[in-house]
């Protein structure tokens, strides 16, 4: 009999892991180390107290984290609702259902940010409608702001959130609500101590993926924002593409980095806790 | 605790009857088995008492309470599903202070009446355990706790043993009898195993089709069938010819040996054994087949073996 270990078959899937290390992860540390090094000083710590000093930095920080916040909270509290009833419908319209949510993904983001424009704009569908319904005399301004950046990545990260828990959602077996509802309880209750409960984990992992994505996005608000909503993604091409400023980028990026992991260890923790 | 009256209640899905014209009167602390093959309309009608459910025409009273359009919570009722529908994000004993939460029933009172339920089936020291560390009989058990522990009027359960092996199954039926005299509360159970319907309960309703075709005392429903369905749904069933023309049933148990010329000659085509019992198929002459069943004596009758067999004409039952 041949000794099994765990190296077995490393020469196999070596070529690939060199690959994966230089191609991917050997820039990624570069590019984090490059905050720590002064072309001939060595070491410092220079370009992390620049941060500290230059509030700018840390305003845009707090801003990304604002409205990536924001964003998630209006996909929650659109995508919820929504992937509940999409879970009532019957299997065709739950298809065509996850058909529309998906096909937004098939159309480059560009493209879906642009759209935006035509609906926002002042002479846009959203801008008309007001004015015709006499909400509104002046048209309201959704674009080159935080609205309108709010709504456009609320609207591209939605199915983020929407499938996750779209899934977990028709994974809940009707019988268990059917118990409880034997068992005395009002639909309130029902709701409350049995179905948001079982969709608490995927609305988690969901809405976590999107503040997640929300802190890197770059298109939309470069587009929508039109350079007046400084996001961290933003600030970085200003510093790598314009300035240049590799050093401070970097900085930049570790901070991102440290703050993802950051929020992405708390919720392992609660998510731990509520399955223990 | 209260009686259950159903009258001519009906559930169609478009044109199919899953309920049909069904009459059925529980009176207060009765065990009623509804027994049926799959599909029969057993989950229905009970879905339709617990008020999942309503009823496409017919009444339901509880209680001499007409309760046809109440909703579920209305009903106090206490029902263990086919699946158990444990709640797997609760442990064990949350899932037994639901019920008493709903009924605003907190506090030492609520724990105390949830910890008593769970040492009523035998769980005390499983509290902090979620459903998925339990096993199949310990999962029943608890679903058979959290329906009890609000003294329900009436207990329903569907099938609550059908998931389990024979031994557990036996042994849990003995508790589920011994639980139910001691809360005096009215059930139905519904099973397929015609043997738990036998030895379960006071008496036993056959469902085929969505049509109640009997509604007896076990003893009376196996030795005297409504119809040919029942004679065959419960246990094994021999059709003999009546003198009059009509077709009666013979239990096996009621088919004697005899001595040789007394009775019907027959040959032995298969001889199984049960423990304490023999089962016998035997091929009558004029191309009849009957099953006997008799105790296991030490020595018995071999394949191919002839002999003689009769049975008294007061055990056949007529049937149509
Ligand atoms: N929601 C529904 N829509 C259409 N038909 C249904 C529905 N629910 C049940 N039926 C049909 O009604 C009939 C009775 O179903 P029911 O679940 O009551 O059977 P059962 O006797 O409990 O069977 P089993 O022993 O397999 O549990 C079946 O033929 C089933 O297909
Ligand atoms: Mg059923």
């Amino acid at each position: 009999m041949t000794r099994t270990t765990r190296l077995d078959g490393f020469g196999f899937i070596a070529p690939l892991l060199v690959l994966m290390v230089v191609a991917f992860n050997a820039p990624i540390v570069y590019m984090l180390g490059l905050a720590f090094w002064e072309k001939g000083r060595g070491f410092t710590l220079e370009h992390y107290e620049g941060l500290a000093e230059a509030p700018v930095y840390l305003r845009v920080l707090g801003n990304t984290m604002r409205i990536a916040l924001i964003a998630t909270i209006a996909n929650v509290v659109i995508g919820y609702p929504l992937a509940h009833w999409m879970r009532g419908l019957g299997r065709r319209g739950r298809m065509i259902a996850v058909a529309l949510v998906v096909l937004p993904f098939w159309v480059s983001i560009l493209v879906r940010t642009y759209a935006w424009i035509v609906v926002l704009g002042n002479g846009g569908l959203v801008n008309r409608a007001l004015q015709w319904s006499g909400l509104t005399d002046a048209p309201v301004s959704f674009l080159y702001n935080e609205l309108g950046v709010t709504i456009g990545m609320a609207n591209v990260l939605l199915p983020f959130l929407v499938l996750p828990l779209f899934a977990a959602m028709i994974r809940i077996d009707d019988r268990l609500l059917q118990a409880a509802a034997s068992l005395g309880a009002p639909p309130r209750t029902i709701f409350w101590k049995v179905y948001f409960p079982l969709t608490l984990p995927a609305l988690a992992a969901g809405a976590l993926l999107v503040f997640i994505l929300c802190l890197g996005f770059y298109v939309t608000p470069a587009i929508l924002g039109g350079g007046r909503v400084p996001m961290i993604s933003n600030l970085l091409d200003t510093l790598i593409n314009q300035i240049p400023r590799w050093e401070q980028a970097s900085a930049i990026s570790t901070l991102l980095l440290i703050v993802t992991l950051a929020i992405f260890a708390a919720y392992r923790r609660i998510d731990r806790k509520a399955s223990a | 605790m209260s009686d259950i009256r159903l009258e001519g209640v009906t559930k169609r899905y478009g044109t199919f009857a899953a309920a049909d014209q069904v009459d059925l009167s529980v009176t207060q602390g009765e065990f009623v088995t509804i027994l049926g093959p799959s599909g029969s309309g057993k989950t229905t009608l009970l879905s339709l008492i617990a008020g999942l459910n309503r009823p496409t025409s017919g009444r339901i009273f509880i209680g001499g309470r007409d309760v046809t359009n109440a909703t579920a919570q209305e009903r106090n009722i206490g029902l263990v599903f086919q699946s158990y529908a444990l709640f797997p994000h609760m442990t064990v004993l949350e899932n037994v202070l639901f019920p008493l939460g709903v009924r605003k029933i907190g506090g030492a009172e609520a724990d105390r009446l949830a910890r008593d339920a769970l040492k009523l089936v035998r769980l005390d020291g499983l509290e902090a355990r979620r459903p998925s560390q339990l096993s199949g009989g310990q999962q029943q058990r608890v679903a058979l706790a959290r329906a009890v522990v609000f003294k329900p009027d009436i207990l329903l359960l569907d099938e609550p043993l059908g998931a389990l092996d024979r031994k557990l199954r036996e042994e849990l039926q003995v508790e589920l009898k011994q639980l139910q005299r001691t809360l005096g509360v009215t059930t139905l159970l519904v099973t397929h195993d015609q043997e738990e319907a036998l030895s379960l309960s006071d008496r036993i309703m056959v469902l085929d089709k969505g049509r109640t075709q009997q509604v007896a005392a076990p003893a009376e429903a196996y030795l005297k069938p409504a119809n040919r369905f029942v004679a065959e749904f419960l246990g094994i069933a021999n059709f003999v010819d009546l003198p009059d023309g009509r077709n009666g049933v013979v239990r096996p148990e009621r088919v004697r040996f005899t001595a040789e010329g007394q009775g019907r000659p027959a040959r032995v085509v298969e001889a199984i054994y049960l423990g304490q019992m023999v089962r016998y198929h035997l091929a009558l002459d004029g191309n009849q087949s009957v099953v006997a069943a008799v105790p296991f004596l030490g020595t018995a009758h071999a394949p191919g073996e002839r002999v003689s067999v009769s049975w008294e004409s007061a055990d056949v039952w007529p049937v149509t």
